[in-house]
């Protein structure tokens, strides 16, 4: 061990800080967040299965684990073994293409829908510090707007789908998710703009310090010294994460605004013809990009990893302090996960027109207001 | 070795125009979404050197802008108009004559530039943090900022009259 710690210090800073970055993408990745995708699949089945007052999945089971006495049986009824059995399935299944399908596009398309969900995690501060290490990817000062970027090229991967199948329905779909995607998106970037004129940064992270001090965006009791400013400015918050909030579930293609796959109008839309592990990955990349839009409302409006008690709004000291700050962001993203599942199986699907409507004449116009309002009162304030 | 950001550099630049070439003269194909997928590519590759240069603002708002919101919107016209794959086009005199006379203005424009600019070393001289682009555009370019935000008004207003149904 000392020998080995040994080889580490001797080894370039360059070399450290590569191992370090990789161990972190490849730890987010696999650690993290695809078990959270596999796991949020087996939440949403759970939490609708107890909406519709039915079971969900209670059978799946493993050969040694699930004869532990009383443990085997509670996590086969809790249905923990699900995904893994989801996952073997969608990996044995035939992977058909059918023949009239462009088959570059077709190919091509699931990949590009789960990659730019994977990417935007990248600059996601997901905790303070662990030892010397900040945790957080990559620490760019023009955080958002990258992942505002790199959300914006998911539609691509829609698009490409619906383009590729060559078929009426998949091509509708993927038609649908262009004009919603791009509607919102403008609403979505227009609803934080009052978060930016308030703290003044772009960097993710220095957006998570101020909110531990001066109070969560939307929460702005949230805080251990209280100001009378950020109550002032609370009505324009919490317009803005209302908008944010909204936005986030049609970008994410969800109910109530999943016209894009509406199973009642287009068979399954844009990935009507896919099948087997290329259809996994689209269900992954909803899934993925749930999680992304979750870790952006708690990092702009509930200040992240901080919690005003116990001392949780500093950056940690200790490596307890940092797991702490860990546990805080994935509780938080926890439970906005539950929200987006449980808003699924309580509303119905939106009109297109009505979508549109509320997108152009409601959210474009009030994000607008909403950023002149804050403006004003921030000059008065100030 | 080369500094790694001479290698990206290299990347990038070929990446650019490789694809560049691509959106115009792709041999394999003359599908128009095949074109604006390439120019997605340049997009993208052109925010790299943004990156290399430092201007991280401008390279998220190139990718955020052009690759997210406009070529979005060419695909998007590309499909609704259900566009054949293009026939290739008859050879003309006057449009293949003035294409040449923009591509070696532009040139002569660029070479002018080149010869003429005084290279102070490698230190990136386009603004790198946001706020100082911001104070330089609100500021000392505040007049061409505002010209370019009545083009675009004007655009705008173009197309509401041009598909207006009926004209009274």
């Amino acid at each position: 061990m000392d020998s080995l710690l040994q080889h580490w210090n001797s080894l370039a800073p360059l070399t450290q800080s590569v191992v370090f970055s990789t161990l972190k993408v490849l730890g987010v990745l696999f650690l993290a967040l695809l078990p959270m995708v596999a796991y949020s699949v087996l939440a949403e089945r759970k939490i609708s299965a107890f909406i519709q007052d039915r079971q969900g999945p209670n059978r799946a089971s493993l050969p040694l684990l699930g004869s532990i006495p009383i443990l085997g049986p509670l996590l086969t009824k809790l249905g923990i073994w699900q995904p893994l059995a989801d996952g073997v399935k969608s990996i044995l299944k035939e992977d058909f293409t059918p023949s009239y399908v462009r088959k570059a596009y077709f190919w091509l398309a699931p990949a590009i829908t789960l990659i730019p969900a994977f990417m935007t995690v990248g600059v996601i501060p997901f905790g303070s510090t662990l030892g010397s290490q900040k945790m957080v990817i990559a620490d760019l000062n023009v955080g958002i707007l990258y992942t505002f970027g790199i959300v914006s090229l998911g539609v691509y991967g829609i698009v490409l789908a619906g383009y590729a199948s060559n078929s009426k329905y998949p091509f509708l779909g993927g038609i649908r998710s262009t004009a919603q995607m791009i509607s919102y998106e403008l609403a979505m970037g227009m609803s934080v703009i009052p978060v930016f004129m308030i703290i003044g940064k772009l960097n993710l992270s220095d957006i998570i310090t101020h909110q531990a001090q001066h109070g969560w965006m939307a929460l702005p009791f949230m805080a251990t010294q209280q100001t009378f400013a950020s109550y002032l400015l609370w009505p324009c918050m919490i317009v803005s994460f209302g908008i944010f909030l909204v936005s986030a579930f049609a970008e994410t293609n969800r109910l109530p605004f999943d016209l894009p796959e509406s199973e009642t109008e287009l068979v399954a839309g844009y990935n009507t013809e896919y099948s087997s592990m290329k259809f996994a990955l689209f269900f992954m990349g909803e899934y993925a990009s749930m999680i992304t839009a979750s870790c952006m409302m708690v990092v702009l409006f509930f200040g992240g990893w901080s919690l005003p008690f116990f001392g949780l709004d500093q950056p940690a000291t200790s490596i307890i302090g940092g797991l702490a700050h860990i546990a805080i962001f994935v509780a938080k993203i926890l439970f906005f996960m539950v929200v987006f599942i449980w808003v699924r199986w309580m509303l119905p699907r939106f009109r297109y027109d009505q979508l549109m409507d509320l997108g152009w004449r409601r959210f474009i116009p009030v994000a607008l207001a909403n950023i002149l309002v804050t403006a004003v009162v921030m000059y008065f304030v100030r | 070795m080369p500094p790694i950001s001479d290698i990206f550099f290299y990347l990038f630049a070929a990446m650019t125009l490789f694809c560049g070439l691509m959106v115009v003269a792709n041999p394999l194909s003359r599908n128009p979404v095949t074109s604006a997928i390439f120019l997605v590519l340049t997009i993208v590759s052109m925010s790299g050197l943004f990156v290399l240069l430092h201007a991280f603002f401008l390279a998220a708002v190139q990718i955020l802008v052009y690759a997210g919101a406009v070529m979005v919107l060419f695909l998007f016209v590309i499909m609704l108009l259900d566009i054949k794959e293009e026939e290739r086009r008859k050879f003309k005199v006057i449009s293949s004559g003035i294409g040449a006379l923009a591509v070696f203005g532009t040139a002569a424009i660029f070479l002018k530039s080149i010869g003429t600019t005084q290279w102070k070393g490698a230190t990136p001289t386009i603004e790198g943090s946001t706020v100082a682009l911001g104070k330089l555009l609100f500021d000392k370019f505040l007049l061409p900022f505002e010209i370019v935000s009545v083009l675009l008004l004007v655009a705008m207003i173009g197309v509401i009259l041009l598909s207006r149904k009926e004209l009274k």
